[in-house]
């Protein structure tokens, strides 16, 4: 028998016999229609044999070099003691915890996950997580128009991530799109019908935001602040929940999660108490036992599915326990000055760069606007560029298509590839 | 009290992680960004070395159960043991280290294991179109049933209001309806516990879009009238959408597109043990008809002789996700299903040989409502006068996790409990003793337990009431 499933055929025997089948065919008795024959797929192979085509496809990709690309995505360090928690498996192999008793850990991590989010974005509460960052605007997005019984229709910068608008799109919510100005969202016009207000901060080309202006124009028309931010971002930015913003979102991936082509990540959710009927997903809170001991378990559960159905606020069930718990022990390690120092480390080599590039001639497309680590840089051929980058082993930044370059610098980059981006790119004419 | 969280571990000062010197020159924050957009209190976290981190989150896993530590039969989620060649294939640096926007000719390895992950997906449930973008079932359903509404757009048909779900069907299914801008109906059952098909031909006019099927249902009965049940709802225009949540049970011996299906989600975290990882990541990929295909959401992979690439399907309902879905647990899929081959089927009929032999071993003592055949997985009563909650917790005090409980919804007192593949005759020998001695306990008793798991009984209503849910 395969690895993975223990009965010997005499099992088999035994418990058929006492089911009071004669084969495992009779057990399919009842399926209609039965499919004809087996499924064509691969032979069954060893793990040795499936682990080595994993390796074999890997290394078609090009990784292990420095990766100058961002844009919602960043190549950050991440401590082996993240894998290390992560790995075990009482975490990776367990459920929801819809049995508290056996588990606390989940839940107790889940709510440290809550604290830890609601301690950077300045909001009263946290849910566990959702998916990725895309998917927590969307949800935002639902969720201002429940509070405000409006139709769902939302006014976004034109520095939030394009690929959030589109999943915002998806889950049938209309956009309309603010105007900007030298990379800096302009909210002076902002439509009165709207249920949210939308400011990314950094926005899409590394932007900081005023998300205060954001907050007061969504007010005016009695529609809920947005704010959409790098949880790194907030070691050295405002809090949004002390410049208005309603409700905090956004992709949790630089809290200790590999880049991994994309996911999985965790899409994190905070708000104001008043709000907290209509956020998603699960929320862990702490009670005590039937002997007064402090226990953690999920709560207001009557927002959710499974006991709401039809009228719940959300469908969402399954999250990302795991990477929300990655998140929930890099913020442990790195603690308040561990994440200054990651932001400002990426801020002062994102600098460094920036301004080394003008030096050599170039020009940034909002040469005055504030940035952290992530710029867009003119270049007068962006493919060229990136091309003459990979040819001296580095992963050049996001094609803008329109003759720039969204360049994003982390902790992980060296002075000496900073210079070597300079001098390549130059080179590149 | 609260000095088992981590922040009250730490002490000002410590650290847990040293970073790389700087090697240019520290920026001055308050000469590059506005004054007013300055951090002025650092957040409260926890200030600890990495020794404490390491020891409060290895003590707290010790205060949670997973299949690694105990049999885990939890009906509907396909709690079966998870081979760490997956984790291993996840963390081989050439795809850990990949940025989903790298060039496609940068990512060629990555893309096949998505263009192989949607082929044999295509293969298992008999459609000829996959998505992988979805990132957990609930999100697959959500994508299905968006695919669906914008067909009905694309055909300028716009009566198609209400999508039907039986009343086993998860929370997930009417609340997916809901988000996707339809009204929902319930169905009741038949005395098998399968959609009763008269009352579904009543209710199937042409303001119906959908039906939400889950197949095997969430009694763990095989739907034998789903040929039948295809055949209305495409008479009348409409699609039958199934639930794949139970997909453990079909694998190799049915295809739900052969049996009128036209659009499916899978979860891969459970059928293809990604793993569960304390609720998520998962995957929702979907599978469906040609006729749906167009409306999947963007990107999918393709294949142009050698080379792989991404492309958004013509009438996409657009993205569900930032990048490209959860790649990491469609990877897993991926090989999982690579070491089973067509052995995979092999699973299927030990999951299915596991539950009936639960159930055969169980009747007489727990009342079976739905006493035929069962699929993966079996709902059972306890004994009149006992609480499904009440057995549950007495089940902890020997070292078992609970079946799911109170649900499905259509079955007083039901515990669903779905064994999977992956457990000994042994295991479920003991499971079962344990089952009839708890049915023979005292209800005083088994209203005591647990008594010897990390906690009693929680007060579930003060956590509400007395909401805290942060430091």
């Amino acid at each position: 028998m395969a690895r993975f499933t223990p009965h010997t055929d005499d099992d088999i025997r035994e418990m058929l016999e006492a089911i009071g089948v004669e084969s495992l065919d009779d057990l399919f008795a009842d399926v209609s229609p039965k499919l004809e024959g087996t499924l064509d797929l691969p032979p069954t192979l060893s793990e040795y044999e499936a682990l080595s085509d994993v390796h074999r496809l890997a290394a078609k990709n090009v990784a292990g070099l420095p990766i100058f690309l961002g844009a919602g995505a960043y190549d950050r360090i991440t401590p082996t003691a993240v894998g290390a928690i992560t790995s075990r498996g009482e975490f990776l192999t367990s459920y929801t915890p819809y049995q508290p008793e056996i588990s606390q850990g989940v839940l107790q991590t889940i709510f440290e996950f809550q604290s830890v989010i609601a301690e950077l974005t300045g909001l009263e509460i946290s849910n566990a997580s959702v998916y990725d960052g895309a998917s927590a605007v969307a949800e935002a997005a639902l969720m201002t128009a429940r509070q405000t019984k409006r139709d769902p229709k939302v006014a976004v910068s034109a520095g939030l991530n394009p690929r959030y608008r589109e999943t915002i799109e998806t889950y049938k919510v209309e956009l309309v799109e603010l105007s900007h100005n030298n990379g800096a969202t302009d909210f002076s016009e902002v439509p009165e019908e709207v249920s949210g207000v939308f400011v990314q901060s950094p926005n899409y080309f590394g932007v900081v935001e005023d998300v205060s202006a954001a907050s007061e124009a969504a007010h005016a028309v009695g529609a809920l602040a947005v704010a959409v931010c790098d949880p790194i971002s907030l070691a050295v930015l405002e809090a949004p929940g002390n410049l208005g913003a309603d409700v905090a979102v956004g992709e949790a991936q630089p809290l200790g999660m590999p880049l991994l082509f994309g996911g999985p990540y965790a899409g994190y959710m905070a708000t104001r108490e008043e709000v907290i009927r209509q956020l998603p997903g699960r929320i862990t809170g702490e009670t005590v036992d039937q002997d007064g001991k402090l226990a953690y378990v999920l709560t207001l559960r009557a927002r959710e599915q499974d006991i709401r159905r039809a009228r719940a606020n959300s469908n969402i069930c399954t999250n990302q326990a795991l990477t929300a718990l990655a998140a929930t022990v890099y913020a442990s390690l790195m603690g308040p000055e561990g994440l200054r120092e990651v932001a400002e480390l990426s801020i002062s080599k994102a600098h460094y760069l920036a301004d080394k590039l003008q030096e050599t001639g170039f020009e940034l497309r909002y040469p005055e606007a504030p940035f952290l680590w992530e710029f867009a840089v003119e270049l007068p051929d962006v493919g060229r560029a990136n091309e003459a980058l990979l040819e001296n082993g580095m992963i050049g930044g996001l094609d803008l298509g329109d003759g720039a370059m969204l360049v994003a610098v982390t902790e992980k980059r060296t002075k000496e590839e900073l210079d070597a981006f300079v001098e390549v790119v130059a080179n590149a004419g | 009290m609260l000095d088992n969280l981590i922040r009250d571990k730490g002490r000002e000062g410590r650290r847990g992680y040293t970073l790389p010197q700087f090697d240019v020159e520290q920026a001055n924050l308050e000469k590059i960004l506005p004054k007013e957009s300055l951090r002025k209190e650092k957040p409260r976290l926890a200030e600890v070395d990495e020794p404490t981190v390491i020891r409060h989150y290895t003590n707290l896993s010790r205060k949670n159960w997973g299949i690694d530590t105990n049999f885990y039969p939890l009906g509907s989620c396909t709690m079966k043991h998870n081979p760490r060649a997956n984790e291993a294939a996840a963390a081989v640096p050439g795809f850990a280290g990949l940025h989903p926007l790298q060039p496609e000719p940068q990512v060629q390895g990555a893309l096949q294991v998505a263009y192989e992950a949607q082929d044999l997906l295509s293969e298992i449930s008999g459609f000829p179109a996959v998505s992988l973008q979805p990132m957990a079932g609930a999100q697959g359903e959500l994508t299905s049933i968006l695919m669906v509404k914008k067909f009905f757009e694309d055909a300028g048909d716009e009566e198609r209001t209400t999508v039907l779900v039986p009343s086993t069907a998860h929370g997930t299914n009417p609340a997916t309806a809901t988000m996707a801008g339809f009204g929902s109906k319930e169905i009741g059952l038949d005395e098998d516990g399968c959609v009763d098909v008269e009352e579904l031909r009543s209710m199937v006019d042409e303001t119906t879009a959908a039906l939400m099927i889950t197949n095997p249902n969430t009694c763990g009965v095989y739907e034998k009238n789903i040929e039948e049940i295809a055949g209305i709802l495409h008479d009348a225009g409409a699609f039958l959408y199934m639930d794949g949540a139970n997909m453990n049970a079909n694998v190799g011996r049915v295809r739900p597109a052969e049996a009128g299906v036209d659009i499916m989600h899978y979860n891969l975290h459970k059928t293809f043990s990604t793993p569960h990882g304390g609720g998520g990541p998962g995957c929702g990929a979907i599978a469906c008809s040609d006729a749906l295909a167009p409306f999947r959401p963007d990107p999918v992979a393709e294949k142009d002789g050698d080379h792989y690439h991404l492309v958004r399907p013509e009438k996409s309902i657009g993205r569900v996700a930032g990048f490209h879905g959860n790649f990491g647990v469609f990877l897993k899929a991926w090989n999982y299903i690579k070491m089973h081959g067509p052995e995979l089927k092999e699973n299927t009929d030990m999951a299915v040989l596991n539950a009936n032999y639960v159930r055969a071993r169980l009747r007489g003592t727990y009342r079976i409502p739905y006493d035929g055949l069962c699929k993966h997985e079996v709902v059972i009563q306890p004994p009149k006068g006992k609480k499904a909650l009440d057995v549950a917790k007495g089940l902890i005090d020997h070292g078992y996790h609970p079946p799911t409980i109170y649900f499905p919804l259509v079955v007083k007192e039901a515990m669903l409990i779905e064994p999977t593949e992956t457990e000994s005759k042994e295991t479920l020998d003991d499971f079962v003793g344990t089952m009839l001695e708890l049915a023979e306990s005292s209800p005083e008793d088994l209203q005591e337990a647990p008594t010897s798991a990390p906690t009693r009984r929680l007060d579930e209503a003060r956590a509400a009431r007395q909401l805290k849910a942060r430091w």
